[in-house]
């Protein structure tokens, strides 16, 4: 991989594990510099920040319920005190509290929305004054395939991702002008504790709804995620980017 | 006043590019000098740091003019 990030300064947000987690380490690994945000997990967090400082870069890890606007704010307030600036935030922590819509309680539906939906916002509201002054700024948001496709017993989920689609694009509108690009991936099935806890009849039965006809690898977001990061996507903004072995075509 | 009113001009001609000359009390920031809505939140941004002053978001919205940055800054330093 080559360093086409060096110098740069990035918030990973949910980074402890899984997609985060692979996102924050190729960041590093194309030379920036990241702040590893999580929510419960101190222990995982701290083993990412040292696999980060191993490949030369500057690491810490903060704790942050990202759903939380003051919370939210502090983080970016605390990278600025640190590094002076902040050129790329990966909206990436989201949770899941599936159920029938029949059966869903009021509070899963709205835990979801807070995390993956409010913390998106709360996001791109924390960093736009500092990205505005520098005149630059890559925001990166994590949807899903299913927030396109939509999917049983995840209505929660889905409404959250799909809003962060929209999200994406009217802060992009917003923000363009001066410079800051706002993008969005939705990954598809990715090989993550959180595709784990599916039955085996579901992971097959999805199986058969992927062209690539296997799961993706969280690597194979981050690098999109760094793709998106770099100068070679400087005129895209807005946009929506499938990683997703063709599920959603 | 006249140092609050120069040091506001010098930001205003700064960042919306606008005359020296039309930057009076009375002119507005979207009509009078091309300012939109980013523009408008950006100058106050600019105004906080150089006044080292926190302008709250329900006051920023009320503020349209120049004479009117001009007041808060001096009732609020």
């Amino acid at each position: 991989m080559s360093k086409i990030l060096v110098g740069q300064n990035a918030l990973v947000t949910g980074a402890s594990r899984g997609i985060g987690r692979s996102i924050a380490l190729a960041l590093a690994e194309a030379g920036a510099n990241v702040a590893v945000n999580y929510a419960g997990n101190e222990a995982a967090a701290a083993q990412v920040v040292s696999e980060i400082e191993a490949l030369g870069v500057k690491a810490y890890a903060v704790k942050a319920h990202v759903g939380n606007s003051g919370q939210f704010d502090e983080m970016v307030k605390g990278a600025l005190d640190a590094w002076g600036r902040l050129d790329i935030l990966v909206n990436n922590a989201g949770i899941t509290r599936d159920n029938l819509i029949m059966r869903m309680k009021e509070e899963e539906f709205d835990d979801v929305i807070e995390t993956n939906l409010k913390g998106v916002f709360n996001g791109i509201k924390a960093v736009t004054r500092p990205m505005l002054k520098q005149r630059s700024g890559r925001i990166i948001n994590i949807s899903s395939v299913l927030g396109v496709l939509g999917n049983v017993g995840q209505a929660n989920y889905v409404a959250a991702k799909a809003g962060v689609i929209g999200l994406t694009k009217s802060s992009a509108r917003e923000l363009g002008s001066r410079g800051i690009t706002v993008n969005c991936i939705a990954p598809g099935f990715i090989e993550t504790d959180m595709t784990d806890q599916l039955s085996d009849e579901l992971r097959q039965g999805m199986l058969g709804n992927i062209p690539l006809a296997r799961l993706g690898q969280p690597e194979e977001i981050a690098q999109v995620v760094v793709f998106l990061a770099s100068n070679s996507a400087s005129y895209m903004t807005g946009q929506t980017l499938h990683v997703d072995g063709g599920m959603y075509m | 006043m006249s140092d609050v009113l120069d040091r506001v001009k010098r930001i205003v001609v700064d960042r919306l590019g606008a005359d020296e000359a039309e930057v009076t009390l009375e002119a507005s920031f979207k009509d009078d000098l091309g300012a939109d809505s980013l523009d408008v939140v950006e100058l106050v941004m600019e105004l906080e740091d150089e006044f080292d002053l926190e302008i709250s978001d329900e006051d920023a919205e009320k503020i349209t003019t120049v004479g009117e940055v001009v007041n808060y800054i001096q009732s609020h330093t």
